[in-house]
C-alpha cells in the first residue's frame, strides 16, 4: 500500500548542435559514466540473480560493437544521442520480435541501458524512487529496480512478463509486482493497495480494505521472515532433528541453491530427463546428469527415482496412449519391467553414478515383492555386465516409493532398503478420487485412513532400521507437518519452495521427543 | 595455418541467454584466436568475442552450435568453450 508513482519517461537530449569531435567525446563520456554507475551498483547488490543482470549490461556496453553504429552516424554529423537511439533501437526491436520470451524480455535490459545513457548525455542525474511507493510506468528498467528500496512497495506496469529480469527480482524478493496494467489511468498521488498474489490493484480504498490489507501484509511479512531464517538444519521445538531434503526434476534447478540449506535429494524426478524430446536420453547423457548431481550434493544424499512415466506423465514411444485408466494402467516400475531396453540403459547410468556420491535408488509404483526383487536381479545384472566390460560401477542402495495401499499394508514383505512415501498417489488411491478432480477436493485431502497408513509404514521403518521419508506435496504443506510428526516421521522431502516454511513449521513443534 | 572447428549441444534451460552469453565472450576474450560462433557448419559466423552478435544469434535450447577458431591458441580456445558449455555454464566466471 502507498502512493501512486507515475515514472517518467527519459527526455531526448535537445542542447544545440555541437561539432562532430565534441558529440564524440559525448557519447565516449556517457558511455564511460554509465558503465561506472552500473559497476557501482553491482557492488552493492549481493545476490547472483541482480549480479548476473548487472553484468549483462556491463558486458553490453564493453562491446564495442553496440556502440559502433552510433559512433558512424556521428561521424556523419549527427547528435550523439539521436545517433545512440538510432544505433539502440534496432537492436531493441529485433528482441521485441523474438518468438522466445526469454530473448523477448531481454528488450527490457536493453531499453534500459540506452535510457541510462541517455541521461547521462543530458547531463540528468540517474533515476530514482523513493522508498514506500507503488510505481506505475510502461516498463522498469532493471537498474533501477536494483537501485530501489521496496520496502512496502510495489510495482504496476503496462509492458513486462513474467520472464523479464524485473519479473524475477520482484518474484525473489517477495516484491507485489503486476503487469499488462493500463497504467495511463491509474492516476498520479493516489493512494493504492496493490495484492501481487491475486494480481490487482486497488485505487482509493476505503477504510475497511485497507485494515484488510493492513493485516494481511503484517501476516505476510512474518512468514516471510520466518523462512528467511531457515537456512540451516532443521530442529523441533525440543531439539529434535528432523531431516528436510529437496525435491528436484533436473540440474538447473539445483544452480542457484546452496547445498548448505538441504539434507540431500529425498527425490529426483528422471521421468523430466525423458519427456520433451524425441529421442530417449542415453545410457552416457543420463550419467552424466546423475554424476553432476551427486557432484553438487557433496556427500549427502541423493534419492534417484527411475522413471516413473505413465499416469499424467506419458512420454512419446513408451507409454501406452490406450490405457482406460491411467493412473490404474501400466505406469512406473510396471512401465519399465515392460521396456528392459530402457530401463537397464537407466540401471547402468545409476550403477556407474554411484561410484560419485552417496546415492539411493528408488523404484515406482512398487505393489508386490516381486516387482522390487526383478529389479534388484537387473541391477545386479547390469552391474555384473559393467564389471566385465572394465567400468566402475556399483550397487547402490536400492528402495521404494510407498504409494500404493497394498505395499503400504504389507509394507514388510519387501525387500527395500529404504521407503519413501508418496502422499500423492497415495491419497488417491486410498480415497478412490482424483487428485485432478476439483469437485472431489474434499475427499482428496489428508484424511485419518492416509495417517493411518503413513503411522505404519514409519514404524515398521523405523522398528526394522530403515529410513523413511515423505516426498508428496502433503510434507511441504506447513499445515500438515505437525500431523507427519506425530505419526514419527523425521524426513521430509519438499519442493523447493516450501523448505523455509516448513522448517519454520518443524520449529514450531513442541510435540513427540522423550 | 592454426585452425579448428568444433561443435556442442546447448542444453541450458533458455539457451544462449544473457548469463551463459556473458560467461562465453568473457572466456573467448581470454584467447588471442580470432573466435566465431555459427548456428551451422558453414556458418553465417559472428564474433564469439561480441556479447550484441552473440545474444543477437538467439540460440534456443537443444540447438548445437559450431565454434571456429584460428590463431596460436585455436585448440586451446575450442576447448575450453565446449567444456563451458557442454558443463552447462556451470564452471568458470
Amino acid at each position: 500500500m502507498g502512493p501512486l508513482v507515475r515514472l517518467a519517461a527519459v527526455r531526448q537530449d535537445t542542447s544545440q548542435h555541437r561539432s562532430v569531435t565534441e558529440e564524440h567525446q559525448a557519447l565516449v563520456d556517457a558511455l564511460v559514466d554509465s558503465q561506472q554507475a552500473l559497476a557501482l551498483l553491482a557492488c552493492e547488490t549481493a545476490d547472483a540473480e541482480a549480479e548476473a543482470i548487472l553484468s549483462f549490461q556491463i558486458a553490453l556496453l564493453e562491446d564495442e560493437n553496440l556502440a559502433a553504429p552510433a559512433f558512424a552516424r556521428i561521424a556523419g554529423g549527427e547528435a550523439a544521442s539521436r545517433a545512440w537511439s538510432a544505433a539502440i533501437d534496432p537492436e531493441i526491436a529485433s528482441y521485441e520480435e523474438a518468438t522466445d520470451p526469454y530473448f523477448r524480455a531481454r528488450a527490457s535490459d536493453l531499453r534500459d541501458l540506452r535510457d541510462r545513457v541517455l541521461r547521462h548525455l543530458a547531463g540528468e542525474a540517474d533515476q530514482s524512487v523513493p522508498s514506500g511507493v507503488i510505481v506505475a510506468a510502461d516498463d522498469m528498467p532493471p537498474s533501477l529496480f536494483l537501485a530501489t528500496d521496496w520496502r512496502d512497495g510495489g510495482l504496476v506496469l503496462r509492458r513486462g512478463s513474467p520472464s523479464s529480469h524485473v519479473a524475477i527480482l520482484a518474484r525473489s524478493r517477495g516484491v507485489p509486482m503486476i503487469v499488462g496494467v493500463d497504467v495511463d489511468h491509474l492516476g498520479e498521488g493516489k493512494e493504492a493497495l496493490l495484492d501481487g498474489d491475486a494480481g490487482i490493484i486497488v485505487v482509493d480504498p476505503d477504510a475497511g480494505m485497507r485494515e484488510i490489507y493492513r493485516q494481511r501484509h503484517a501476516e505476510q511479512s512474518k512468514l516471510r521472515q520466518a523462512a528467511a531464517s531457515f537456512g540451516g538444519p532443521a530442529f523441533t521445538a525440543r531439539g529434535e532433528r528432523v531431516r528436510v531434503m529437496i525435491n528436484v526434476t533436473g540440474l538447473p534447478e539445483l544452480r542457484d541453491i546452496d547445498p548448505a540449506e538441504v539434507d540431500g535429494i529425498g527425490l529426483m524426478r528422471t521421468e523430466f530427463l525423458f519427456q520433451g524430446r524425441e529421442n530417449l536420453p542415453t545410457e552416457e547423457e543420463q550419467y552424466q546428469i546423475y554424476k553432476r548431481m551427486l557432484e553438487w550434493a557433496d556427500g549427502r544424499p541423493v534419492t534417484i527415482r527411475t522413471l516413473d512415466a505413465g499416469g499424467d506423465k506419458p512420454i512419446a514411444g513408451l507409454t501406452q496412449s490406450h490405457d482406460i485408466n491411467p493412473f490404474l494402467g501400466v505406469r512406473g516400475v510396471r512401465l519399465s519391467l515392460r521396456h528392459l531396453d530402457v530401463f537397464r540403459a537407466q540401471l547402468r547410468a545409476l550403477a556407474r553414478a554411484a561410484v560419485v556420491g552417496n546415492l539411493k535408488v528408488m523404484i515406482p509404483m512398487v505393489t508386490v515383492p516381486e516387482e522390487l526383487d526383478r529389479c534388484r536381479a537387473l541391477f545386479e545384472e547390469v552391474l555384473a555386465a559393467l564389471r566385465r566390460e572394465g567400468r566402475q560401477a556399483q550397487m547402490p542402495p536400492l528402495g521404494m516409493m510407498v504409494e500404493v495401499p497394498a505395499a503400504a499394508l504389507t509394507i514388510e514383505d519387501f525387500n527395500a532398503d529404504f521407503l519413501s512415501i508418496g502422499s500423492n498417489d497415495l491419497i488417491q488411491y486410498v480415497v478412490a478420487a482424483s487428485r485432478d478432480e476439483p469437485q472431489l477436493a474434499d475427499l482428496a485431502r489428508p484424511s485419518r485412513a492416509v495417517f493411518g497408513l503413513i503411522g505404519h509404514v514409519v514404524k515398521y521403518a523405523d522398528g526394522s532400521g530403515r529410513e523413511v521419508s515423505l516426498c508428496g506435496d502433503l510434507a511441504g504443506d506447513p499445515e500438515q507437518v505437525a500431523a507427519l510428526l506425530d505419526q514419527g516421521l523425521r524426513t521430509f522431502s519438499v519442493a523447493r519452495g516450501a523448505l523455509g516454511p516448513v522448517k519454520a513449521a518443524i520449529a514450531r513443534y513442541a510435540g513427540a521427543a522423550a | 595455418m592454426n585452425k579448428h572447428q568444433a561443435s556442442v549441444l546447448i542444453r541450458h534451460e533458455v539457451g544462449l541467454h544473457a548469463r551463459p552469453s556473458v560467461k562465453l565472450t568473457k572466456l573467448a576474450k581470454a584467447f588471442d584466436s580470432r573466435i566465431d560462433l555459427g548456428l551451422s557448419p558453414d556458418g553465417p559466423w559472428v564474433d564469439a568475442k561480441s556479447i550484441v552478435k552473440v545474444m543477437a544469434t538467439k540460440v534456443p535450447k537443444d540447438s548445437t552450435i559450431y565454434f571456429r577458431a584460428e590463431g596460436s591458441d585455436a585448440k586451446a580456445a575450442l576447448e575450453a568453450l565446449v567444456t563451458l558449455v557442454d558443463g552447462d555454464f556451470q564452471d568458470g566466471r
